[in-house]
């Protein structure tokens, strides 16, 4: 296990190395210039020549990659043209606020998911499996943007029981309890879409499974029905499911762009949209990395978690 | 199917946990705090770093410059100078300081202060440069010396006449900084502003607020406020939201759809201030249909500005009828009639001229710094221009990509283009984007190519006058001559509105738009 682990990190280094490189070409085709975005109105040829010497962006593209990639090996991701400051600083500051929405969402997208789908495949075809399939088409087809300022009309304005936006209170607040009313309504629209996934998913999965020779042996041991459908039949549905919510991680990490842009979370997603339209590559790059790490390393669990639950998959 | 029972009413629990103490949390933001919606995070508190309005509007709280503009005004008045005289040949300005005002960190605000201030921006050489980029120095570059002629008197000698030179010290651009700071910070100062304002910094959480708070020491009047915290909330309905909600006092660019919801409501004040802006359609003057003056008279004929201006922006703009934007009260002209909506004339006018029919490309953003609503913009004066019988088809681009295919000229891309600037003097429009030296292969923005020799002398003497009342005279000369040539299609100023709580007294917008909070309170 500790060689496939290791095997899958190596791994990382080529993708993270391919994806700066393609992050870095587009970004330097597309139109525009950082100079062109800070000076505005004033962006004369002039005015733009010099504040890009200024900011080193004179220099020819592979020089500029080629700096780039060097400080990146000696930890040092580059200066944002667009925040005046490093581009490290910035992630950092950022990214454990990402962490913390995409985490929530997907712990409880799971548990929504997971749920539904259960009681979905155990009474199949009955009226809790139909209500939990009109709910997860809608869920599916629902734009999380538009979901979301739906929920901060509902709770935030009308109800006043909810914050309408931000991570913390701006006075007294800092705490858990603080962070997690803050919390429940971006949480919730970003892990509305991924938890009709994974209920799906787990619907079909324990469909299959509660069919197979060893649940009928379960139950003729006269086991209860509850120790056969969460013990017996989760677990063996589980190797299917876990996957997908590792891909799922993607999704919630994606649509936290938008997310974070509606319930205005400090996180990555809402900063990448910035750095974008400033052209702020070195901004683009360092979150893009983080992302692009953080999502494979998600899957690298997912795929760990699968290897030790399912026998068949050798260690 | 217990477990399932047990597992939603633990997360109800939570649920309901998690509502409980929000009251508690709300209610402590103290009465004498002022919570402000901004439209983002600021990218610098550093004066000379700074370029966006929304990083303005917290810096002109916490620095003051030799000059500033009288409040409700363009016109500029004593600040950190308390008098200043102007040599007869316009080069050399000489001010003297206010006595015994200090910046926030204790250190004395005296001539060399000033002198460190221009000095960094201007001159590679000086130990502070490496604090830049300075992108707006060349607002300053007619400066030749700044020098500290005593601890109380600092004398500027420039290049050549620039009567905008006031103006622009009273820009943000001009604030003056602690250079004991900023020697200290480096390149941190950005995140850690020092000023002689009447608030001083307190704290900055990245991405969730900037904390000013009351400079006790403050040489003029104290602000009413004991702290006020500017929040970025980039989209616009949720800052909406959090007005409505209560989780601000003032939220500051409001959307049209929005506002009209505002006033509707008695708790809540709308305050609007047309300023310094014109929106408007750069015209290819070079080829194509539009190198006839007469067809540029007749799109501006065509196009119903009022309709624009009330309907399609909701009155969050005026209609504009010539270059100077009104909010330049000293140099606007009143007289002037601009192109009223009158298709019939334009009809004619395409008649006379043999372009009944003609095909026109529009360049149009999708978004961008004072465009306003650039889309349903341009479709709507593409509707106004296909009734007077021009076919327009429209070419859409991103804000950055835009600006890089319109800048270096239209020749070869299209006959019309969307544009908005926002200004301190009504120099810098003309100046950079309407004289022949400033066509786009001499370095300047005009995208169209006018060219007309009277309007050039005119805009150059103007740039040399520092007598007000003359200066203005130049600008309303140049601006008849441009109106009726037509360049462009001149079409709405930018109404600035911002909605506070009634709770808060004392709110007014400025035409430079600059939120001014020292006279503020609230409750």
């Amino acid at each position: 296990m500790a060689a496939y682990i290791a095997g899958r990190l190596i791994a990382l280094v080529p993708v993270l190395f391919g994806l700066s490189l393609i992050v870095f070409t587009i970004m330097a085709l597309i139109p525009g210039d950082p100079a062109t975005a800070i000076l505005g109105s004033y962006a004369t040829p002039e005015n733009v020549e010099r504040l890009n010497r200024e900011l080193g962006l004179d220099r020819s593209l592979p020089v500029q990659y080629a700096t780039w990639l060097g400080n990146v090996v000696a930890g040092d991701l580059g200066q944002s043209t667009s925040l005046n400051r490093p581009v490290l600083d910035e992630v950092m500051e950022r990214f454990p606020a990402t962490l913390i929405l995409a985490g929530a969402a997907l712990v409880l997208a799971s548990v929504l998911g997971l749920l539904a789908g259960i009681v979905s495949a155990v009474r199949q075809y009955g009226l809790a499996d139909k209500l939990v399939t009109l709910a997860v088409l809608v869920g599916i087809s629902m734009p999380s943007f538009w979901l979301g300022l739906l929920l901060i009309l509902a709770f935030s304005v009308r109800l006043k029981v909810l914050p309408v936006s931000g991570m913390y209170a701006i006075y007294g607040g800092g705490d858990a309890a603080d962070l997690l009313r803050h919390l429940v309504l971006p949480a919730t629209t970003l892990a509305i879409v991924a938890a009709g996934i994974i209920a799906r998913l787990t619907r079909s999965a324990m469909l299959e499974v509660l069919r197979q020779d060893f649940i009928r042996t379960a139950r003729a041991k006269g086991l209860p029905e509850r120790r056969v459908v969460f013990v017996h039949a989760l677990r063996a549905a589980l190797v299917t499911v876990i996957p997908v919510i590792g891909v799922q991680a993607g999704f919630v990490l994606g649509g936290a762009v938008y997310i974070e842009t509606v319930f205005q979370w400090p996180g990555i997603g809402r900063m990448l949209v910035d750095a974008i339209s400033t052209r702020d590559i070195l901004l683009v790059q360092g979150g893009v990395l983080v992302v692009a790490a953080s999502y494979v390393l998600l899957n690298l669990v997912a795929d760990v978690l699968q290897r030790l639950m399912d026998p068949r998959i050798g260690a | 199917m217990a477990t399932i029972r047990g597992t939603l009413a633990a997360l109800a629990g939570a649920i309901i946990l998690a509502l409980a103490p929000l009251h508690e949390a709300t209610a402590q933001v103290p009465d004498d705090v002022l919570v402000v919606g901004q439209i983002a995070e600021p990218a610098s508190l550093d004066p000379a770093v700074a370029t966006a309005t929304n990083d303005f509007r917290i810096l002109i709280n916490l620095y003051e410059g030799l000059v500033r503009y009288r409040p409700g005004t363009l016109e500029v008045e004593p600040a950190l100078a308390e008098s200043w005289t102007i040599s007869d040949d316009g080069l050399v300005y000489t001010f003297t300081l206010r006595e015994g005002v200090t910046f926030h960190d204790g250190s004395p605000l005296d001539a060399a202060a000033v002198t460190f201030n221009f000095d960094r921006m201007l001159d590679p050489a000086h130990p502070a440069a490496a604090t830049g980029p300075f992108p707006l120095s060349f607002f300053f570059s007619a400066v030749k010396t700044v020098e500290a002629v005593d601890a109380r008197t600092v004398r500027f000698t420039l290049n050549e006449p620039f009567a905008p030179f006031l103006s622009n010290l009273a820009y943000p651009t001009g604030l003056i900084v602690s250079p004991t700071a900023v020697t200290e910070r480096g390149k941190e100062f950005g995140r850690n502003p020092v000023g002689t304002g009447p608030f001083r910094f307190k704290e900055w959480q990245g991405n969730r607020q900037v904390t000013i708070e009351r400079n006790p020491d403050y040489w003029g009047e104290e602000a009413k406020l004991q702290a006020v915290v500017f929040r970025p909330i980039t989209d616009p309905n949720t800052r909406a939201a959090e007005m409505l909600s209560g989780g601000i006092d003032v939220m500051v660019e409001v959307p049209p759809d929005a506002l009209a919801q505002f006033q509707g409501f008695e708790s809540f004040a709308v305050h609007e201030q047309a300023g310094p802006h014109l929106w408007f359609l750069i015209l290819n003057t070079r080829s194509g249909p539009l190198a006839d003056k007469r067809v540029r008279q007749a799109v501006n004929l065509a196009i119903d500005k009022e309709a624009i201006a009330n309907e399609l922006l909701q009155g969050t703009a005026v209609p504009a009828k010539g270059i100077i934007a009104p909010a330049f009260e000293w140099a606007h002209d009143p007289a002037l009639l601009g192109y009223p909506h009158d298709p019939e004339r334009a009809r004619a006018l395409l008649k006379e001229a043999g372009a009944d029919g003609a095909e026109l490309t529009l360049l149009v953003a999708e978004g961008g710094s004072g465009m306003l609503d650039p889309v349903a913009m341009g479709t709507a004066i593409q509707a106004d221009l296909a009734e007077v019988g021009l076919n327009v088809s429209i070419e859409t681009y991103e804000w950055n990509t835009y600006l890089a295919t319109v800048n270096p000229g239209l020749e070869g891309k299209g006959d019309m283009a969307e544009m908005a600037w926002m200004t301190n003097d009504p120099d810098t429009l003309p100046y950079l984007t309407l004289r022949t030296e400033a066509l786009p292969d001499k370095g300047g923005f005009n995208s169209g190519y006018y060219s007309n020799p009277e309007v050039d002398r005119l805009l150059e003497d103007a740039r040399r006058t520092t007598d007000p009342a003359r200066r203005a005279e130049l600008y309303r000369q140049a601006e008849r001559i441009i109106v009726d040539d037509a360049p462009w299609a001149f079409v709405a100023h930018w109404r600035q509105n911002a909605v506070t709580t009634d709770a808060v007294k004392g709110f007014s917008l400025q035409p430079s738009f600059f939120l001014l909070l020292a006279g503020v309170s609230k409750g």
